[in-house]
C-alpha cells in the first residue's frame, strides 16, 4: 500500500484553479521532494493531504483512508508542519509540547514531552517562551511537535525556509533518520540540494504536475543540452547570446556562462557563431543541473496568479 | 528640500488609508451604520415618560366610583389595564413578574365611602425598581383621581375643594421606596459588565487563532469543532464567575442594594446567561476575519443591547417594535431576571420564561457557531 495514493485532485478558489487534476503516489518509507515555484499550488496540495481542504475533483487515500470522508483518521496518523511557525508564541516550549501531547491523547503526556524535549536538546530551555526561539530553533521545536505522536506519514511545507545551511542540514538527517525508520516523508521546497537529498521528487507549476521521479530521471527526461561559456567580456557575450534560436537559458555563474537549451543542434550553431565572433571564448559542454530543468519548466508554462 | 512636512508624503500617506478603508467592508459599514442606528433608536425608540404601562386592577366590586376610577385612569395615557382581578395575591405575582408597572387597588366599601364622604381610599402600588419608569405617571395620579370621582358624583366644580381631601390616593412605591436610582442601576449593571466582557473576550477567541497562523495546526491535529468550541468559551465562565462574586459584593458594600431574592436562582441565572454570551461571542468569531472585525461586530451588537434592554432607558417606554426587537438580546431577559431576584424577591415560577428565552439563546448560538466553524480552511 502507498502510502500517498492521490489522482485527479482539483481545487479552485474562486475562478482560479489551484491545484489541477494532480495524480500522486509515494511510497512507504519514501522520502519525495515537492518542488515548483510560489503559488504553484504545493501548500493547497499539501492541506488537501492532511484533511484540511476539500478537493472539489478526484480521490485518493492517505494511510489508506479516503481525504473526503476520513479526515480525522487522517489527522491521527499524520504529522503536518506548516509553513509559518503555528504553535503559541506566547506558550514556553515545554507547554505547547503538552498541549500536543494531550491533543493527541499520548500517555503519560510527561513522558512524552521529556523525551521530546531531550532529543531536541532542548530540556534547559524548557520554560522559555517558544516566541522567543530564533528561527532554526523554532522549525525543530515543531518538527518535534510534528512527530511525538509518531506519524506514519509526514508533511513538511517548506520546512526550512529561513533556516541557516547548517541548521537546514542537521533537519535534513534528522528526516533521513526518520525515514529509515519506516516514516514516509512528502517535503515541499525551493532548494535544489534539498531537492537532490530526496528519493523521489515531484514538480508542480500553477497547479500541474509536469515532472515526477528521481533526480537523475527528471534532468534526463527534461532533454536538456547545457554549455560552459568562457572568457573575456563575458556580459556582452551573454547580451548576444539571449534570444538566439536554440538559446533558451543564458546564466552568469561566476566567471562562467551556463548556456541551456532544449534542441541540442541549434544551441551548438549559436555558440559556435558568438565562439567565431569573440576572441578568447571558449565553450565546453557542462551538465544539466536540477535547477536549469526548473527554470525551463518555470519559463515554459504560463503564470495563473494574475 | 521640504523635510519637515510634505504635502506630497501627507497625500501618499492619506491616499493609502482610504484604500484600507475601502477595503475592511465591516468597518466602513459601522462607519453608515452606526450613526444611523443611534439616530433612530434614541429618536424613535426611547421615550424617558413612558405611556400605557401594564396595570393590574383589584376590584372587589363594579361599581360607578370603580369605573370612573378606572377610565380616568386610562385616559391619562399612562395606565393599561389589561389585567382585571380580585385576588391581590394573583396582582402580586404579576408585578413580581414584571407583567405590570402598576397594581390599582380598589377597595370593595369604596363607593359605599364615596356616598358616606367616609374618606374613600385607592390603592395604586408602583413597580419602582425603575424609579424613573413610573415617576410621570404617579405624579398625575392624585389630580385625575379626584377630579374623576366629582364628575362621577355630578358635583360642580365650585364643590371640588372639599372632595379633594375626601379621597385619599395611597402610592406605595414597590420594592425601592425611597426611589434609590442605583437600586436600579447596579443589578443592571452586573448584566452590562458580564456582556462587556464576555462577548468581546470569546469573540477574538477563534480570530487570534487564525490571525496568528495557528488555527491551521490546531485544526491539523486531532480535534472537533465541538471540543475547540467548548475549550475557547469554558474558561471566561470562570472569568465569569469572578465579576459575578466583584459586582455582587460591591453592590452591597458600596451601594448598599437590597437582595432579597435567592442567590442560588440568581447565580443559575448567571450561568445561563453567561453561557448565551459566550456562545454569541463564539459566533461573531466565527464570522470575523480578524481581531479588529470581531471588535466592530462586538460593538455593534452592545449598542442596541444596551439602549434596548431597559438597562438605560424604561423598556415599557418604547414603541412595540423597538421592544420586540430588545426581546432578541439576552440582556433584556437577564436584566429582568436580576431586577427582579434582587430586588423583588421573585421565585423561579415568576422568571422561568425569561431564564427559558436565554436557554433558546444558549442552543441557538451554539447551534449557530457550530454550523458556521470551519473544520477545514476551505
Amino acid at each position: 500500500m502507498n502510502a500517498i495514493d492521490v489522482h485527479g485532485l482539483v481545487k479552485r478558489f474562486g475562478d482560479k484553479t489551484v491545484v489541477d487534476h494532480v495524480t500522486m503516489s509515494v511510497a512507504e518509507g519514501e522520502i519525495v521532494g515537492f518542488l515548483g515555484p510560489n503559488g504553484s499550488g504545493k501548500t493547497t496540495t499539501i492541506r488537501i493531504m492532511c484533511g484540511l481542504l476539500t478537493p472539489d475533483e478526484g480521490e485518493g487515500t492517505v494511510l489508506g483512508f479516503n481525504i473526503r470522508t476520513d479526515t480525522l483518521s487522517i489527522k491521527r496518523e499524520v504529522g503536518y508542519m506548516t509553513q509559518k511557525f503555528s504553535f503559541y508564541e506566547d506558550l514556553t516550549i515545554g507547554e505547547n509540547l503538552e498541549f500536543v501531547a494531550r491533543l493527541y491523547q499520548l500517555k503519560p503526556v510527561e513522558e512524552y514531552v521529556a523525551r521530546t524535549l531531550e532529543e531536541l536538546g532542548l530540556t534547559t530551555r524548557r520554560n522559555q517562551l517558544a516566541g522567543t526561539l530564533s528561527g532554526g530553533w523554532k522549525q525543530r521545536l515543531a518538527l518535534a511537535a510534528c512527530i511525538m505522536h509518531k506519524p506514519k506519514l509526514l508533511l513538511l511545507d517548506e520546512p526550512t525556509a529561513g533556516v541557516d545551511p547548517k541548521a537546514r542540514r542537521e533537519f535534513w538527517d534528522e528526516i533521513h533518520r526518520l525515514a529509515s525508520g519506516g516514516l514516509t516523508v512528502l517535503v515541499s521546497t525551493h532548494y535544489m540540494d534539498e531537492a537532490e537529498r530526496c528519493h523521489r521528487i515531484s514538480y508542480i507549476s500553477y497547479g500541474k504536475m509536469l515532472a515526477t521521479g528521481t533526480v537523475e530521471e527528471v534532468v534526463k527526461n527534461a532533454g536538456l543540452t547545457t554549455f560552459v561559456v568562457q572568457g573575456p567580456r563575458m556580459a556582452k557575450v551573454a547580451e548576444e547570446l539571449q534570444g538566439r534560436p536554440g538559446v533558451d537559458q543564458v546564466a552568469p555563474f561566476g566567471a562562467t556562462l551556463h548556456v541551456v537549451g532544449s534542441d541540442r543542434r541549434k544551441l551548438e550553431a549559436a555558440l559556435a557563431d558568438v565562439e567565431k565572433e569573440h576572441e578568447g571564448v571558449t565553450v565546453a559542454p557542462g551538465e544539466t543541473s536540477l535547477e536549469d530543468v526548473f527554470i525551463q519548466f518555470m519559463s515554459g508554462s504560463k503564470d495563473n496568479m494574475a | 528640500m521640504n523635510s519637515v512636512f510634505s504635502l506630497a508624503r501627507l497625500g501618499a500617506l492619506l491616499i493609502k488609508e482610504f484604500i484600507q478603508m475601502r477595503r475592511d467592508r465591516i468597518t466602513f459599514a459601522m462607519m453608515l451604520g452606526v450613526p444611523l442606528l443611534q439616530l433612530v433608536l434614541f429618536g424613535f425608540a426611547i421615550n424617558n415618560d413612558p405611556k400605557g404601562l401594564p396595570t393590574a386592577l383589584v376590584a372587589m366590586s363594579n361599581d360607578q366610583y370603580t369605573r370612573a376610577m378606572v377610565s380616568a385612569l386610562q385616559v391619562t395615557g399612562y395606565y393599561h389595564f389589561d389585567h382585571v382581578t380580585e385576588s391581590a395575591e394573583e396582582a402580586e405575582f404579576l408585578m413580581a413578574r414584571g407583567d405590570v408597572s402598576f397594581v390599582v387597588t380598589i377597595p370593595a366599601d369604596f363607593a359605599s365611602r364615596v356616598e358616606r364622604g367616609d374618606n374613600p381610599q385607592i390603592l395604586i402600588e408602583a413597580d419602582a425598581t425603575d424609579p424613573s419608569a413610573a415617576s410621570g405617571a404617579i405624579s398625575t395620579l392624585s389630580t385625575v383621581a379626584s377630579q374623576a370621582l366629582l364628575r362621577a358624583q355630578g358635583m360642580q366644580a365650585a364643590a371640588a375643594e372639599n372632595a379633594r381631601q375626601q379621597l385619599q390616593v395611597v402610592v406605595h412605591h414597590r420594592y425601592n421606596p425611597e426611589g434609590v436610582s442605583q437600586y436600579n442601576i447596579v443589578p443592571g449593571l452586573l448584566g452590562v459588565i458580564l456582556q462587556m466582557t464576555m462577548v468581546m473576550m470569546t469573540a477574538m477567541a477563534l480570530t487570534r487563532e487564525t490571525e496568528r497562523g495557528t488555527m491551521e495546526n490546531l485544526l491539523a491535529m486531532p480535534s472537533s469543532p465541538a471540543e475547540i468550541m467548548l475549550g475557547k468559551v469554558l474558561p471566561f465562565l470562570v472569568v465569569g464567575a469572578v465579576q459575578v462574586a466583584v459586582v455582587l459584593v460591591a453592590a452591597k458594600l458600596l451601594f448598599d442594594i437590597p437582595f432579597v431574592g435567592s442567590l442560588t436562582l440568581l447565580l443559575s441565572s448567571v450561568l445561563v446567561f453567561v453561557l448565551s454570551l459566550v456562545l454569541l461571542g463564539y459566533t461573531i468569531s466565527t464570522m470575523a476575519r480578524s481581531q479588529m472585525q470581531a471588535m466592530q461586530l462586538t460593538f455593534f451588537f452592545f449598542l442596541p443591547s444596551l439602549l434596548l434592554s431597559g438597562f438605560m432607558f424604561p423598556y415599557r417606554g418604547m414603541p412595540g417594535w423597538a421592544q420586540a426587537l430588545g426581546e432578541i438580546f439576552p440582556l433584556t431577559h437577564f436584566l429582568r431576571i436580576t431586577r427582579a431576584v434582587m430586588l423583588k424577591g421573585a421565585d423561579f415560577h415568576a422568571i422561568a420564561t425569561e431564564i427559558g428565552w436565554l436557554a433558546v439563546f444558549v442552543l441557538v448560538f451554539a447551534g449557530t457557531a457550530l454550523l458556521r466553524f470551519r473544520r477545514t480552511l476551505d
